[in-house]
């Protein structure tokens, strides 16, 4: 098989399984709305300064509600040795790799496709900058989330504590994403200063760890 | 041990103390900060001995992927681990002097934040050696570690621009090191880089014999298992 066959084909088992059980995109779902719930308590919503605030929150609520569906990506092959299987099979690793990522970037993305209108609604948002930009932005901040958060699922399937080790491998690994997406978000929203550089930077950082994580995925997929 | 040791060890003490005697004393009394500048003889050193070990974690990490040899594991293992001890020297030092000098414990300044990434990214690799339950624990940390150096440069551009639009206070680095602080510090320097190589000798051997006991306790479950 093809390296493009291999990753269609996991993908699209990817899919038909979350269409099926929906299990990631649901508690993804009612995860982010319980975070931008809990932040509309904590700051209040309706204040001017919440258009400065609302690009951190956004993308916080994102990120853990991201980790729901990244820790799920792995543990579910482990349940009937699907991985064990992949590992003695002539395929190479690294389609799976991309397979799972881009499944979890399209199903982190309907997440903030959803939860996006939710957020503009409860804090008034509107963009005073160049509203296009958060395409881009999205498009890169949610990449740089789902690449490092797959490869660290990986890597935290090896260990004691799986589910916790996962945040505490990608938030700090993440931060200058994290920054980027924010500030980026926050430039646009605000409208006082060009998201120009944040969005050059969160570029650097996906290609730096996509090919990192292209490079030695298949070390960690040995690695038992 | 080896022979070395005892020297390298009568050697540290000898320089620590005399790097403190030079830091206290000989050291002249800073202008406008007064005495509490004096921490900066250990701020600063701790912070280069710390960064110096993680470039050696760095390089040990790419060496291991490459040799597979267990002592450039070691290494990495060892020269995170102290180097993490380093760092905190200089996250726990640097509010002691910021309080009275800036009148704050903590700014988000680029060297201050760039610090305390480092720091969470190391204490994320020495926590993933420890829970981790794969026969492979050295090549998934090698991993890590190089991802944490390639995030480095990016942190450090994100940092500086983050900051770049905040307001902080105004840090003294424009200013020039008296010659006989220069000299101060360079001996508290190399009193300090005596004390990470010899912390890290000891828990090099240290690591050695563990991980022979750990090999040996394997062998005899074994031998008794197929008894």
């Amino acid at each position: 098989m093809s390296f493009f066959a291999i990753s269609r084909a996991t993908l699209a088992k990817d899919i038909r399984l979350e269409w099926r059980s929906k299990d990631a995109i649901n508690a993804m779902l009612f995860f982010a709305l319980l975070v931008v719930v809990i932040f509309s308590f904590a700051f209040d919503p309706t204040a001017e300064e919440s258009r400065r605030i609302a690009g951190g929150l956004i993308w916080v609520a994102f990120l853990f509600a991201a980790v729901v569906a990244l820790n799920q990506t792995w543990a579910r092959e482990l349940r009937n040795q699907v991985l064990d299987a992949y590992r003695v099979s002539p395929a190479p690793a690294n389609p799976l790799f991309l397979a799972k990522a881009l499944g979890n970037f399209l199903f982190v993305s309907v997440l903030e496709a959803l939860m996006t209108p939710l957020f503009i609604a409860f804090y008034k948002l509107r963009a005073l900058g160049p509203a296009w930009e958060l395409v881009p932005i999205a498009f890169l901040g949610t990449w740089a989330l789902v690449v490092n958060g797959t490869f660290f699922a990986a890597i935290s399937l090896r260990t004691r504590s799986r589910e916790i080790m996962l945040p505490l491998l990608l938030f700090p690994f993440s931060i200058p994403a994290l920054l980027g997406m924010v500030n980026a978000t926050t430039a646009v929203l605000t409208g006082e200063e060009s998201a120009r550089f944040w969005i050059a930077l969160l570029l650097a950082y996906d290609v730096v760890f996509t090919t990192a994580c292209l490079l030695f995925f298949e070390l960690v997929l040995e690695a038992e | 041990m080896k022979r070395g040791f005892p020297i390298l060890a009568v050697v540290t003490a000898f320089l620590l103390s005399f790097a403190l005697y030079e830091a206290l004393i000989v050291a002249p009394t800073e202008q406008t900060m007064g005495n509490v500048q004096r921490i900066f003889y250990y701020h600063v050193p701790s912070a280069w001995t710390a960064f110096l070990l993680f470039a050696i974690n760095f390089v040990a990490s790419i060496l291991y992927l490459i040799k597979r040899s267990a002592k450039t594991d070691i290494l990495a293992l060892i020269s995170a681990e102290v180097g993490v001890v380093f760092c905190t020297v200089v996250l726990v030092t640097g509010p002691i002097w910021a309080r009275p000098v800036w009148g704050i414990w903590w700014t988000w300044d680029p060297r201050l934040t760039l610090t305390f990434a480092l720091w969470l990214i190391y204490v994320a690799y020495l926590l993933l050696r420890r829970v981790s339950n794969s026969s492979q624990t050295a090549v998934l940390a090698a991993i890590l570690a190089i991802l944490g150096g390639l995030d480095v440069p990016l942190n450090y551009m994100a940092i500086r621009w983050w900051v770049g639009q905040h307001p902080s206070p105004v840090i003294g680095g424009g200013g020039s090191l008296d010659p006989r602080m220069a000299h101060v510090l360079l001996i508290n320097w190399a009193a300090f880089l005596c004390l990470a190589w010899l912390l890290c000798w000891t828990r090099y051997e240290l690591e050695v014999a563990q991980r022979q006991v750990e090999e040996a306790q394997a062998l005899q479950s074994l031998l008794e298992g197929s008894r």
